[in-house]
């Protein structure tokens, strides 16, 4: 679905629109709570799919950096003795650049591996980065750790929580939107499609693969760093959190994997239900049944996610009326079937 | 006339399988070269190694003098090298322009990479003119995976001229095409040989290697037979027992 351009920008400018005022009509810090949760797992989504979606490498140790901005956000905020407020959210972009040093190292031992094994290895990275956080001094191990919690009223609190993420939501969008209309994305799609032929066309895939990589990494700290704050508190399972891999992986596949909303859907979908399911009938986890129960439907009926299945509907659609469109297969059968 | 990429004594061994044992080959600047050579004699792996895909276990490969033995393919690729493959290759979910597009990275900066709009208005427009070139213009939104088996083939061409390569590795081009195809697959690598380019091509379709080529190397089990025009390669007694099986041949 190619909408025309002024048909997109005042798409975006609803969604930016709906962004800016939704915590002041739904003003409770239920929503507003639920909402700043599932804003952080947009971020996450919209980041991991600018690589994982445009390179064909699922990686599902994104965990890592969404931990490591999370202590080190806590942990700077501790030991250079800021004060609680808006100045520890200075602090979210350092986050997001460890982050991104801790994906340089890590994704190129990674990505030496290609397909199923790069999978396991990303794996593997989360369970040792979460290992060490339970282990090392400096994390403060199972007890975890606590930022400054800044003294804001209850409405006000969630408020500047939800506004900052949305604006590292909105360059987080701008950043994948930037490079899938680059050569650079177009080199990722290559990479994807067939990586020997890329390199045969001279794509340097080891170098457009790890900055990719690292790219993903830095909003997927960043909000790790918000997460932290938000909660006030940080243990290493929740720093490092399987589930976490697994559910930005279902959020993008949901919405449509290498689809620039798609993932944004997802996350829309799946964090904001997980988060009332939770408020409803408590953490018992029962949200996991949904997310099985979501994820088997989208896979039987629009197995390659919500957006691109939608694409399709309506292409079709529009192909319909002045006469059979050559691509579809289906139709041209169905027509010698009616000669017959 | 000069070399312009070589092969000189090359031999690769896959474990305890010697693919190449003794290869070499020189390709003259301008000529249209053909490879010829029974099932697994080593034709492909000889592309490999010549496009960096694989590493040599002895011998060099030479480009233009430099040894390019250990280049990895986006280096051979840069330097002017480009190949297609037996079995088509191409980023099927992509458009037949992107793909076109993919080759046309100059050495510009990360950041660049990053921050400019893939393929700029000059490039799309030579990508068109050679998508005209080989005739598939018309096709240029479509995804490559509807392409027909030659349009691919085509298409794997097209993709190699948008970064106007010296030396053009072709491996099987007539493998499964239909013979207007073929003819129109002729006709174009004619014209560009004309205009300079230079061609090794592996062909099992000996119509169209003693129709095109200039001068010929066969390959037998991972040497080289012989080199010579393709009128010396047809007369010869020991390709066409390499071809027929002689006595002791491919009876494993």
């Amino acid at each position: 679905m190619r909408l025309r351009p002024p048909a997109r920008a005042l798409l975006v400018a609803t969604a930016v629109a709906i962004l800016g005022v939704f915590p002041l009509i739904f003003s409770s810090p239920t929503s507003t709570s639920i909402a700043v949760f599932t804003l952080i797992f947009m971020v996450a989504a919209c980041a991991w799919n600018m690589f994982a979606g445009s390179s064909g490498y699922i990686a599902l140790g994104h965990a890592v950096y969404f931990g490591c901005g999370a202590y080190t956000l806590t942990l700077l905020a501790n030991h250079l003795g800021f004060a609680a407020g808006w100045g520890v959210f200075a602090l979210v972009p350092v986050a997001g650049i460890v982050a991104g040093l801790i994906a340089v190292p890590t994704g190129l031992i990674a990505l030496r591996a290609r397909r199923h094994t790069f999978v396991v290895i990303t794996i593997a990275f989360m369970f040792i980065f979460q290992l060490a956080a339970f282990n090392l001094g400096f994390t403060g191990g199972s007890s975890g750790l606590q930022p400054p919690t800044p003294l804001w009223s209850v409405d006000t609190y969630n408020l500047n929580f939800y506004y900052v993420t949305a604006v590292v939501l909105l360059a987080t969008f701008v950043l994948t939107w930037l490079v899938r209309r680059s050569r650079f994305g177009l080199q990722l799609l290559s990479i994807r499609d067939d990586e020997e032929r890329a390199r045969g066309l001279g794509v340097r895939v080891a170098r457009v693969k790890l900055s990719a990589f690292v790219l993903s990494a830095i909003p997927v700290g960043m909000v790790g760093g918000i997460y932290a704050y938000f909660l006030g508190q940080i243990f290493p399972q929740f720093a490092f959190d399987p589930l976490f891999d697994l559910s930005i992986a279902l959020m993008a596949f949901i919405g449509g994997l290498g689809t620039l909303v798609g993932p944004l859907l997802g996350a829309l979908v799946l964090e904001s239900l997980q988060q009332y399911f939770t408020v409803q009938y408590g953490s018992s986890q029962a949200y996991l049944i949904i997310y099985g129960a979501l994820f088997l439907v989208v896979v039987l009926l629009l197995p390659r996610g919500v957006i691109p299945s939608l694409e399709e509907l309506i292409s079709r659609a529009r192909a319909e009326p002045p006469e059979q469109g050559p691509e579809e297969p289906g139709r041209t059968a169905d027509t010698i079937e009616a000669v017959r | 006339m000069s070399a312009l990429i070589e092969a000189e004594g090359v031999g690769k061994a896959f474990g305890g399988l010697q693919a190449l044992t003794d290869c070499s080959l020189s390709v003259a600047e301008g000529s249209v070269s053909g490879l010829i050579g029974p099932n697994g004699s080593g034709k492909t792996t000889l592309f490999n190694l010549m496009t960096g895909y694989e590493r040599a276990s002895r011998g060099e490969i030479r480009l233009g003098g430099e040894s390019i033995t250990r280049a990895t393919p986006e280096r051979v690729f840069a330097l002017g090298v480009g190949r297609t493959f037996q079995i088509t290759r191409l980023f099927f979910r992509l458009t037949v322009l992107e793909n076109m597009l993919v080759a046309t990275q100059r050495h510009e900066g990360w950041l660049r990479s990053v921050l400019r709009v893939a393929g700029s208005a000059a490039e799309r427009v030579r990508a068109l003119e050679l998508l005209e070139f080989v005739g598939l213009s018309g096709l240029a939104a479509r995804p490559a995976g509807e392409l027909s088996y030659g349009q691919r083939k085509l298409l794997e061409l097209a993709t190699l001229l948008v970064a106007d390569p010296a030396v053009l590795l072709l491996d099987e081009p007539t493998a499964g095409v239909n013979p207007t195809l073929i003819n129109q697959l002729t006709e174009r690598i004619r014209e560009l040989n004309r205009a300079g380019k230079t061609f090794l091509v592996v062909e099992h379709n000996m119509e169209f290697v003693m129709g095109l080529c200039h001068q010929v190397t066969v390959l037998h089990q991972g040497r080289t037979l012989l080199t010579g025009t393709p009128e010396q390669v047809r007369a010869d007694p020991a390709v066409l027992d390499a071809y027929l099986g002689g006595a002791d041949d491919d009876d494993l």
